[in-house]
């Protein structure tokens, strides 16, 4: 039996990726695919306390967090292209329209 | 030992998929590696007897979402830039790195215990998997179902708004034959 312990590590590992990659990156996209990698740790994490503790919450509650990525994932895509459209900027640290 | 075998194969590959994510040059590179991640999460959910979510993960996440980055690229046509990381990267490094530190002490210190819920194996296999998220779903949970789908109709409808093309100053039509 595959110890709890070892299925939060991985999690940790693939967030901590994934935070990495929404730090550092400069390009739109790659940031947001980041976030899709720490969506997917969060999923782990869920759904291995819901297999060890036998309820069906985490399951629940990562097919939520599915969902939500794919909304996520349309609202971004859509900004992406009308920022790239009004050739307002290519990369993330070039956006200051909303700077003060 | 074969559930060890499969889980150091999944767990390995998952890393070394999201570490390419982040760190190849080309964006549709790092989309194909984000597809691996992917492929590779939802075979960690076969093991932890979550059936339906491996499904989904691979029609939804896969299937959908990821197309949906990979159309986005193809249609901006962005170009490889020598300088892929942003300007201040050491700064955010190292909030990284504090950040990692956080979680790890987190999870040393977790019990890793709590209240045993009643879907234990025996009783999910009795219906199937699939089966008893269905149950789950439509009972306990039907109020965040009705909740995500209208979470995802306004995500749809603002996604239209904001890529359609803006009603401006109609461009006079060039290389028309009279």
């Amino acid at each position: 039996m595959i110890p709890l312990s070892a299925y939060v590590a991985l999690s940790v590992i693939l967030f901590m990726t994934g935070l990495l990659g929404v730090l550092i990156r400069r390009n739109f996209i790659i940031v947001l695919m980041s976030v899709e990698i720490m969506l997917n740790a969060a999923n782990i994490n869920l759904v291995a306390f819901s297999h060890y503790l036998s309820s069906m919450a985490g399951q629940m509650a990562a097919l939520f967090v599915i969902a939500i990525a794919a909304g996520e994932a349309a609202v971004g895509l859509a900004i992406i292209i009308v920022v790239f459209r009004g050739k307002i900027a290519t990369n993330v640290d070039q956006i200051n329209l909303l700077k003060w | 030992m074969m559930m060890y075998v499969l889980f150091g194969y999944f767990a390995t590959v998952s890393i070394l998929s999201g570490i390419f994510t982040i760190a190849l040059k080309n964006p549709v590179h790092c989309g194909l590696s984000l597809l691996s991640l992917l492929l590779h999460v939802a075979g960690l959910f076969v093991l932890l007897n979550a059936e339906f979510l491996f499904a989904v993960q691979i029609i939804v996440y896969a299937g959908a979402i990821l197309v949906l980055y990979l159309f986005v690229l193809m249609l901006l046509n962005l170009k490889t830039e020598e300088q892929f990381l942003h300007k201040k990267y050491p700064f955010f490094l190292f909030a990284g790195v504090a950040i990692l530190a956080e979680l790890l002490i987190l999870m040393l210190q977790t019990p890793y215990g709590g209240v045993k819920g009643t879907a234990t194996p025996s009783v999910v296999l009795q219906t199937g998997p699939s089966h008893a998220v269905g149950l789950t779903m439509f009972s306990d949970y039907l109020l965040l179902f009705e909740i995500v789908g209208v979470f995802l109709l306004g995500a749809i409808i603002g996604a239209i708004v904001l890529a359609k093309t803006p009603a401006g100053p109609v461009p006079e039509p060039t290389g028309q034959r009279k």
